[in-house]
């Protein structure tokens, strides 16, 4: 297990570092001369060259990485071009608004997608089965940026039970986590059938069966602990898309968190914000994905004994 | 002859519809004052948006510029994934590893994230987005394609071919893309939807294709602005965005059961 999870965690920091070398790039592969893109066309060479020295885009590229890792590590991301504050301070800001989105959405589509799955599963080819499927068949087709405005045109406008948008206790979290996590439901849902499916089909169940247990004990102790594996991990991959939903989420429903902070900063050519933002939310992506394997691994043996790759 | 699917139907309907635009007579950047933010009925077939611009002719467009971003993206990101795919699996070595190591860094990104920021970078424009959606996209293809590889590329005929003297570049493209075209096709069409999403959620976000052009991102975003007066503006663009995706996806499903590939839940 220690092996496992040493070669897991080595992977994990050559990923993030890697992923600190492609947001460092990301600066440099704006067409042109980025500072002038800041600031521009009708900037002052001065201003102009006082900005190349306070990005340090003035220094030669490899001072410019050791710059940037150093800074890294002692947590310091620039200050943002638009408000001059520390970016990590804006970072912070965010961040609780950004938590809170995604575990309400994680949570939404967890307590939608398993008894979806279940009952789809446990009552295949029915009519159950075939809309929750078709729900599940529209929840991954349906764009999120159209979803939203839509619910909040119906629950905010004409039924007036729900806020428009912005971020003011528990009722204005719900028209948002359920925009954002409707497509992971969805997902999930489908996962949940087919691995309940499979387990459903295995030779313990049958003795299960044959022993006398009831359905109900048969699949809420036998089955569906060993269906969810696969569905742990797909939770960890479908994380990703989560985060990076927000950015769009957030902006429809004008939620102060990072992924409105991404397309506010875009908007304003705040590049270091942005920068900062993507690794950060790549770093927390890839932290809950090796976690994930590890936990995964506690559980199953299989993983850590079959080969990595 | 077979009933063709309602998939398919549907999706034929949008490449056609968006292929054959330039011989309707379109007018999707004509501006008329009198009709602004009128609705569905007998002068126009969908209304008019905000500026007065007639919502069908742009939702042609829009649907031009939705097919041209999927086609372009989906090929281009299918090539260079397979060509990274098949070879580091079969090459092995130095070249494998490496890019093992590249797929795994944009792995790590949620995908629509690096897209978003790509897009900011690099500026709109529909080749930005095609740029962004690309360097996302192509590490899907190379992974799958590298598994499939892996798994074939010690079967007896590869031994076979190679025993004849087949060189390497004859083996992975006569003798094992073949076998692993299944997967790869499966792949490319839940891909198309994953594309067409992401190039109206770039627009939407105003990082993609720009005014005047059309797409249906950049249409429900003007739309939004104007849902309590003129809720056809973001309806009409919305639906046509959800049946296309749907259609794709519904076809990606089919072709799964079809070419009997295990895949994603």
């Amino acid at each position: 297990m220690l092996r496992f999870f040493l070669r897991r965690l080595s992977h994990a920091v050559i990923v993030v570092c890697g992923v600190a070398v492609l947001v460092f790039s990301l600066i440099h592969l704006i067409p042109g001369d980025p500072v002038e893109v800041m600031l521009g066309e009708a900037a002052q060479p001065a201003d102009l060259q006082a900005l190349r020295h306070a990005l340090g885009l003035d220094q030669a590229l490899h001072i410019q990485f050791w710059r940037y890792l150093q800074g890294l590590a002692h947590l310091d991301f620039g200050n943002s071009l638009h408000s001059r504050r520390p970016v990590l301070d804006l970072l912070l800001e965010r961040l609780p608004a950004t938590l809170e989105l995604t575990a309400a959405a994680l949570l939404l589509a967890i307590s939608v997608a398993l008894p979806l799955g279940v009952i789809a599963a446990l009552r295949k080819d029915s009519g159950w089965d075939r809309s929750a499927m078709a729900f599940a068949m529209l929840g991954v087709s349906v764009p999120s940026f159209w979803m939203g405005p839509v619910l909040i045109l119906v629950f905010a406008v004409w039924l007036g039970w729900l806020p428009v948008s912005g971020r003011d206790g528990f009722s204005s979290l719900l028209l948002p986590a359920l925009t954002l996590g409707l497509g992971m439901a969805a997902i999930l849902a489908r996962m949940v059938r087919s691995a309940l499916l499979d387990t459903l089909n295995e030779d313990y169940i049958r003795t299960a069966r044959a022993k006398g247990l009831p359905m109900r004990t048969v699949v809420w102790r036998h089955a569906l602990r060993n269906a969810l594996l696969p569905v742990i991990t797909l939770l960890g991959l479908q994380l990703g898309a989560l985060l990076g939903g927000t950015v769009i989420t957030e902006t429809v429903f004008a939620w102060p968190g990072i992924g409105l902070l991404v397309v506010e900063s875009i908007q304003r050519r705040d590049y270091p914000v942005v920068q900062a933002c993507v690794l950060f939310i790549s770093i927390a992506y890839v932290l809950v994905n090796t976690l994930t394997d590890l936990v995964y691994a506690q559980v199953d043996p299989r993983v850590r004994l079959g080969d990595s790759s | 002859m077979r009933r063709l699917p309602l998939s398919v139907v549907m999706l034929l309907g949008w490449a056609v519809l968006a292929l054959a635009a330039p011989w309707f007579d379109l007018h999707p950047d004509r501006i008329d004052l009198t009709h602004i933010l009128t609705p569905p009925g007998s002068t126009a077939l969908l209304g008019f948006d905000d500026l007065g611009r007639p919502v069908w002719d742009r939702l042609v467009m829009g649907a031009r510029s939705s097919l041209l971003v999927a086609a372009a993206v989906v090929s281009l990101s299918a090539l260079l994934g397979v060509a990274v795919g098949v070879s580091s699996a079969y090459l092995g070595g130095a070249w494998d590893r490496c890019a093992m190591r590249v797929i795994d860094i944009v792995l790590a990104f949620p995908g629509i994230l690096l897209a978003i920021a790509l897009a900011g970078v690099l500026g709109p424009g529909l080749d930005n987005v095609v740029i962004a959606l690309c360097s996302v996209g192509w590490v899907g293809y190379a992974r799958l394609a590298r598994a499939q590889v892996l798994a074939l590329k010690h079967r007896d005929h590869v031994l076979a071919a190679r025993a004849l003297g087949a060189g390497q570049l004859r083996i992975m493209t006569r003798h094992l893309l073949p076998l692993i075209a299944a997967p790869l096709i499966v792949e490319a069409s839940f891909s198309i939807a994953a594309v067409v999403l992401a190039e109206a959620g770039l627009s939407f976000l105003g990082l993609g294709i720009q005014p005047p052009a059309a797409s249906w991102g950049s249409m429900i975003r003007d739309g939004t602005r104007y849902m309590l007066v003129a809720p056809h503006m973001v309806l009409a663009p919305g639906l046509a965005l959800l049946l296309v995706v749907l259609a794709v996806n519904l076809l990606g499903d089919r072709l799964r059961d079809r070419l009997d590939v295990r895949g994603r839940g």
